[in-house]
């Protein structure tokens, strides 16, 4: 997998970039810019649609099922390409009483979706205020429904979601990507944290999701996060946790990571070491 | 017949502050056959009389399903149900499909009594010439309500709606107390003694007459496998449920409720069994 965002939706140009080094605005041309010099058009230059690449990206979003209900994980990083950007941002967004989306990939996409997933919640729920409520399973099944249509647009909304919750004592967790795909599993995790951290939920959760209390998962997820941050270039060491319980959703302040950089000093063939 | 001269556009007050075209309107519902609801802590039930064009037709539909969990009779112009149903069916369709969730009721019942608002204020339409009783079944129980075209919609215990429904709701209104413990069986017999009071004099109800719709879990007449979700009974499954009924208490003469309240109905001029639009 090609985990620049960057290069996400783009055709590739082995033959002249091989290791995508252009500029992202000259790579459409580039061709032509390498040729002849003449403007050529790609196959998709005509077309009215508007596939985009995330510009500034969050990256995994975890989520596990424990004894009082769910409970989800994101860091508070916001990168631009490789870079570093914004250190504070929020990753998990209630919606209603018993919900929360967990967003990876575009945050201009994700912030477009919190404006929409507010106005459902005002619409639906403010105005109305007849008992019928939006639990976890519905907010997924619309968000689902947004996703698939956006793509069927051709114009995606660049985000892995995670949505979690307990509604009438049932727990609620599963996902929804920018091709509209859903599943769901006591366990799930978004971008790099499904290649590193999902087997290491996998592993700590299943079978166990009516016993663990909540300092348990609250252990996994920190874990996970942890052997996250020293893997994924994209993440940072401060976090958020949200609960979501028969009491309703709790989403914690900015945490900061415990780490331990002590084995560097044995690393060797990087850095500035003599021998 | 040309009762006065603001009658002849929907958005005009009378100087009594009434809007005639709606009031016929209310009138088409009258004249359609009755339709009886009832509610019990369990159960949603509607009953109606279908009427028939001549010995030769067949009876004209008087209930629609429009979900597992909804379902309607109707009293007046059977192509404004059609409309009006069709649209129903969209909206909980599409409920299932943005949401994923069985359509809420009374939200189903609002959308109609909004849409039937705007034929009584907007110029050049005109008002629907139907009313529903329409029942339904969500996590908050079972619910039935009644729509009518002058856009308003009440929930109920019971309700009757259509020609002599006055007759019904009278039976109704003496025995509702008891509706909320009822079995699905006393609730349907309390059905049938209602919709019996709209009856003309020579007539009774048949299987071939008499629709029954029910929301909740099945009664010992049906299958074991039966489901909670709305089912239309016609024909001969009804026939238990008619020989359920206890007969009419006619003879006192000096008569009681029933004929009392009957002649507080307009005269029964468009009630015939002939009569192909009013259903």
């Amino acid at each position: 997998m090609d985990h620049f965002p960057t290069n996400w939706g783009r055709p590739k140009y082995d033959s002249f970039d091989t290791h995508a080094t252009y500029p992202i605005h000259n790579r459409g041309h580039a061709q032509s810019a390498a040729s002849n010099g003449a403007v050529q058009h790609t196959h998709f230059s005509h077309s009215k649609s508007a596939l985009r690449q995330p510009i500034v990206t969050g990256t995994s979003v975890l989520a596990i099922k424990y004894k009082d209900g769910i409970m989800m994980a994101a860091d508070n990083l916001a990168s631009y390409g490789s870079l570093a950007r914004f250190k504070g941002v929020q990753r998990l967004h209630p919606v209603g009483d018993y919900t929360v989306v967990g967003a990876s990939g575009d945050m201009s996409d994700f912030q477009y979706l919190q404006h929409i997933l507010d106005g459902l919640v005002i619409s639906e729920e403010a105005n109305l205020q007849d008992g019928h409520t939006l639990g976890p399973a519905e907010i997924h099944e619309y968000l689902s429904q947004v996703m698939y249509q956006r793509r069927t647009k051709m114009d995606p909304l660049w985000n892995s979601l995670l949505v979690g919750g307990v509604k009438d004592g049932k727990r609620f967790l599963a996902f929804v990507d920018l091709l509209g795909v859903t599943y769901s599993a006591s366990t799930l995790a978004t971008g790099y944290g499904a290649y590193i951290a999902q087997p290491l939920l996998r592993k700590a959760v299943e079978g166990r999701e009516d016993t663990l209390t909540e300092h348990e998962a609250r252990t996994i997820l920190e874990d996970a996060l942890r052997v996250l941050f020293y893997r994924d270039a994209r993440s940072i060491n401060q976090y958020q946790i949200a609960t979501i319980t028969a009491n309703g959703a709790d989403i914690s302040g900015s945490l900061k990571l415990e780490t331990a950089w002590g084995f560097a000093e044995g690393i060797r063939g990087y850095g500035a070491q003599t021998q | 017949m040309f009762r006065n001269t603001y009658d002849s556009d929907n958005t005009v007050f009378s100087p009594q502050g009434r809007l005639h075209q709606v009031e016929y309107a209310l009138e088409a519902v009258k004249q359609g056959s009755a339709a009886v609801g009832l509610r019990s802590k369990t159960h949603a039930i509607l009953l109606a009389l279908k009427r028939s064009s001549g010995e030769l037709a067949s009876y004209q539909q008087k209930m629609f399903r429009i979900d597992d969990h909804v379902g309607i009779a109707i009293a007046g112009l059977t192509s404004d149900a059609r409309v009006l149903s069709n649209f129903m069916r969209q909206q909980a369709m599409a409920s299932k499909m943005v949401f994923n969730r069985p359509v809420p009721v009374n939200r189903l019942v609002s959308t109609i009594a909004d849409k039937a608002q705007v034929n009584t204020q907007e110029y050049g339409r005109r008002p629907y010439g139907v009313g529903f009783l329409v029942v339904g079944l969500d996590h908050t129980g079972p619910h039935l309500y009644e729509f009518s075209p002058s856009g308003t919609s009440f929930e109920y215990f019971a309700v009757s709606i259509g020609a002599r429904s006055q007759s019904a709701k009278t039976y109704l209104e003496k025995h509702f107390e008891s509706f909320a413990d009822c079995s699905l069986e006393d609730l349907i017999r309390h059905g049938l003694h209602a919709l019996r009071e709209t009856l003309q004099q020579d007539k009774e109800l048949t299987t071939n007459n008499t629709s029954i719709g029910i929301l909740g879990p099945g009664s010992v007449h049906e299958p074991a496998s039966t489901a909670v979700d709305f089912r239309i009974l016609e024909g001969t499954p009804i026939e238990v449920y008619l020989q359920t009924m206890q007969p009419k208490e006619v003879p006192p003469p000096a008569s009681t409720s029933a004929t009392a309240s009957s002649s507080t109905q307009p005269p029964a001029g468009g009630d015939d069994d002939v009569q192909m639009s009013e259903q």
